[in-house]
């Protein structure tokens, strides 16, 4: 099980890809769907791994991602 | 498209969004552009620092950078190109009970308004500046700064950039202020955690933060993209706390010296203000009610 | 509401223009002023910043005027009532802070002592050739208020109104004073306290979750909100919606910037502000202002005692321009005469206003001096054939 999760506002995203390249457990890719004004936006591809770090949150310069840790 | 996520507690919010006007988003920025990185920080830096968020009034300039004055859910101003410092300056001094955040970008900060960056650096103006810098006018289409790199083409340097340029954090500490540091958007918990400090820190206080432009500066010099400048800056900078500024000039693809450089206490411009006064004046002088008076 | 005790210095005082304007504005309640030397105008802001400090409240010489004309603005929004002083080239430099206040709505004053121009021009001596200047130097369309004393006890009279129109239409508002006014030495009366009316910031009573900071009242301004108290309003100078966000639509742009004219038309014509004297009677009417008033006086006296039937229209508000009552006279005398130390600015406002019904006689003067009161006469003479 997961300690956190992230959360992604697909409709903000522009794709940059700050959050796949900066994920320190590398829970995230690039999605090959487009979102509506044309961009990839991220998936989760190994969630267990997410540590709710927030580290994606803090690069996002889109504010359409964000990570937590689940209370315990 | 649904979010691909996995068991989102109910009521999940991203930290960001209470510090914003949401209802302005999407934001202007462009795909890589680092301005909402550095937004990220300081919004993380607000909720640590645990300050009373009305009584913080954050001011901009004119540009890519001085539209976060209009996203930032705080009293916010919007000011006219160069003059966030002195209408922020105007500001604290009538009513210093306010934590006054110039948020501007190098343009606007330095070229435009150097004169008075100089200047409220020089009188340890209580204000803490953020400037983002990418090196170029962004928002008017990619002209040359006074950051601008040598060889760097741009929309006013067809044929490259040739002038020398101001390193800012050495300019800030030779004018004078409390507290100088420099990140970039790659490290997002350094900066956070200096403007925390500098929320806590009295007199004049800059941060420097290097954001990457993809559609203007990179563009045109064939540098990639946002994440190619955030490689960049992840494998080229030193951190070196305390740096001599004088040795943390900028280059376009040479290291980056990244660190806090200047951390000290000197009296700020009211405490002088007050000083002077009670020497002169004694009893007579009366504390500025500037702001009670209507 | 009544003057705060603290600014005013009541009594009979022996002062100049420059001074008696600094008591004005300690009067009127200002506790903040930002400044740069500059000839003939820097005795406002050096007596200000010998008085503040027993009064309570900050002076600061800035680095310049750009810098003094948005730190009033600053200071403002942060709850004070604020101002600046200058002279031509600095009041050029001023010109896109007028903008910004216009643009934002922001209550503060703006005293220009003319001195002669263009650039660094005449700076110990007189002119009134900013008076296009105060009311168009800023880019766009808006509107501004512009006061004109003729005396150092209106310096201070005016000076309090100056605040007080600010506050009520929340426009800059652009004292209008010359080298000689202001350096002119002459008695001032300052009333006391209770005898001061001031208009205090109407600051918004709705709480923060339905304020809108550009929303008009009935009258089209909008109240204002204090930084600091959980209103978490947005200001900017690009053309916003009421929610004070910045919206590039045609219609906003429309909307806001006719409001920003319109909300002055009160003052335009009911309740300017001037001083007349035998209009029931006159053919000629000299329309003058600020120092060149006092010389057309004699002038007026002169063509009197020849049996010339002249009259005094002394512009005190030239901005907004009282146009209608200019074309109610220009509708039965013959004739107006406008003395001023220019080539030729509030005669063409009298032109517009009196299109063709009378005659506009210019008198114009480069500056340096005031006219000799015979050169008026002689236009009176001439106008009155």
């Amino acid at each position: 099980m997961a300690k956190g999760f992230v959360a992604i506002t697909v409709e903000r995203c522009k794709g940059c890809g700050f959050c796949v390249e900066f994920c320190p457990t590398h829970v995230l890719s690039l999605s090959s769907a487009f979102n509506s004004t044309g961009y990839h936006p991220p998936h989760v591809v190994a969630a267990e791994k997410c540590s709710g770090c927030d580290l994606c949150g803090m690069y996002c310069p889109d504010f359409a991602i964000f990570g937590a840790r689940y209370a315990r | 498209m649904t979010p691909t996520t996995l068991e989102i507690p109910d009521g999940a919010q991203n930290p960001v969004e209470p510090f914003l006007r949401m209802d302005r988003m999407p934001h202007i920025w462009c795909p890589g552009c680092g301005i909402g990185t550095t937004v990220n920080c300081f919004t993380r830096a607000l909720l640590d620092s645990k300050v009373n968020l009305d009584k913080v009034a954050i001011v901009s300039g004119i540009g890519c950078t001085g539209r976060v004055a209009g996203y930032a859910r705080l009293d916010s101003f919007h000011t006219t190109h160069g003059r966030a410092i002195p209408f922020a300056t105007g500001m604290k001094l009538a009513n210093p009970e306010l934590q006054v955040v110039v948020y501007s970008g190098d343009g606007d900060l330095f070229a435009i308004g150097g004169n008075h960056f100089i200047h409220a650096a020089r009188r340890n103006m209580d204000l803490k500046v953020i400037c983002v810098n990418n090196m170029t006018y962004a928002m008017t289409g990619g002209q040359s700064s006074s950051t601008t790199p040598a060889h760097v083409i741009s929309a006013t340097a067809p044929y490259g950039a040739f002038e020398p340029t101001f390193n800012l954090v050495a300019l800030a500490e030779a004018a004078g202020a409390s507290y100088v540091a420099r990140w970039t958007t790659y490290h997002v918990k350094q900066l956070s955690r200096s403007m925390e400090e500098v929320l806590h820190k009295k007199g004049f206080c800059f941060i420097e933060v290097l954001s990457p432009c993809p559609t203007l500066y990179q563009r045109r010099n064939k540098m990639g993209d946002g994440l190619d400048a955030m490689k960049y800056y992840k494998q080229a900078s030193k951190i070196r706390n305390g740096a001599p500024t004088g040795e943390c000039t900028l280059s376009k693809s040479g290291e980056i010296v990244v660190g806090k450089f200047v951390d000290r206490d000197r009296p700020d411009y009211l405490e002088l203000l007050r000083a002077q006064m009670t020497e002169a004046l004694g009893e007579r002088y009366v504390e500025s009610e500037a702001s009670c008076s209507c | 509401m009544h003057a705060d005790p603290k600014g005013v210095l009541t009594g009979v005082h022996f002062l100049d223009g420059d001074h008696a304007c600094c008591e004005g504005t300690l009067a009127a309640g200002a506790r903040f002023a930002a400044g740069y030397p500059i000839t003939p105008s820097t005795e406002v802001v050096e007596r200000f910043a010998s008085r503040i400090p027993t009064v309570g409240g900050i002076f600061i010489q800035m680095e310049d005027e750009l810098a003094a004309s948005i730190a009033i603005q600053g200071a403002v929004w942060a709850g004070a009532k604020a101002f600046t002083v200058t002279s031509g080239p600095g009041f050029s430099l001023m010109m896109e802070h007028i903008g910004l206040a216009a643009m934002t709505e922001t209550p503060c004053v703006f005293v220009d002592v003319q001195r002669g121009g263009p650039s660094t021009g005449l700076p110990t001596l007189p002119g009134q050739a900013d008076m296009m200047q105060a009311r168009w130097g800023s880019h766009g369309d808006y509107g501004i208020i512009a006061l004109c004393p003729n005396s150092p006890q209106e310096c201070f009279d005016l000076t309090i109104q100056a605040f007080n129109l600010s506050e009520e239409f929340r426009v800059p508002v652009m004292m209008m004073m010359d080298e000689c006014v202001g350096h002119m030495t002459e008695k001032v009366v300052i009333p006391e306290p209770d005898q001061i009316e001031i208009t205090p910031r109407r600051y918004t009573k709705l709480p923060p979750e339905e304020y809108r900071p550009f929303e008009p009242r009935e009258d089209l301004v909008p109240d204002m909100a204090r930084t600091g108290e959980g209103y978490r309003f947005h200001i900017t100078g690009l053309t916003h919606d009421e929610r004070g966000y910045p919206n590039m639509s045609v219609e906003t742009q429309d909307r806001l910037v006719r409001r920003l004219l319109a909300k002055l038309n009160p003052l335009a014509n009911g309740r300017s502000l001037c001083e007349t004297e035998n209009l029931e009677d006159a053919d000629v009417v000299v329309v003058s202002y600020g120092i060149t008033s006092r010389v057309a006086q004699r002038a007026i006296q002169l063509a009197r005692s020849r049996g010339i039937r002249a009259g005094k229209f002394r512009l005190i508000t030239a901005w907004p321009f009282p146009a209608e009552r200019i074309r109610e006279l220009a509708g039965r005398v013959k004739a107006f005469v406008v003395p001023e130390l220019n080539l030729g600015q509030m005669v063409l406002e009298v032109e517009r206003a009196a299109a063709g019904q009378a005659k506009v006689i210019p008198v114009s003067h480069a500056g340096g001096t005031v006219h000799n009161p015979d050169t008026i006469l002689n236009a009176i003479v001439e106008a009155a054939r």
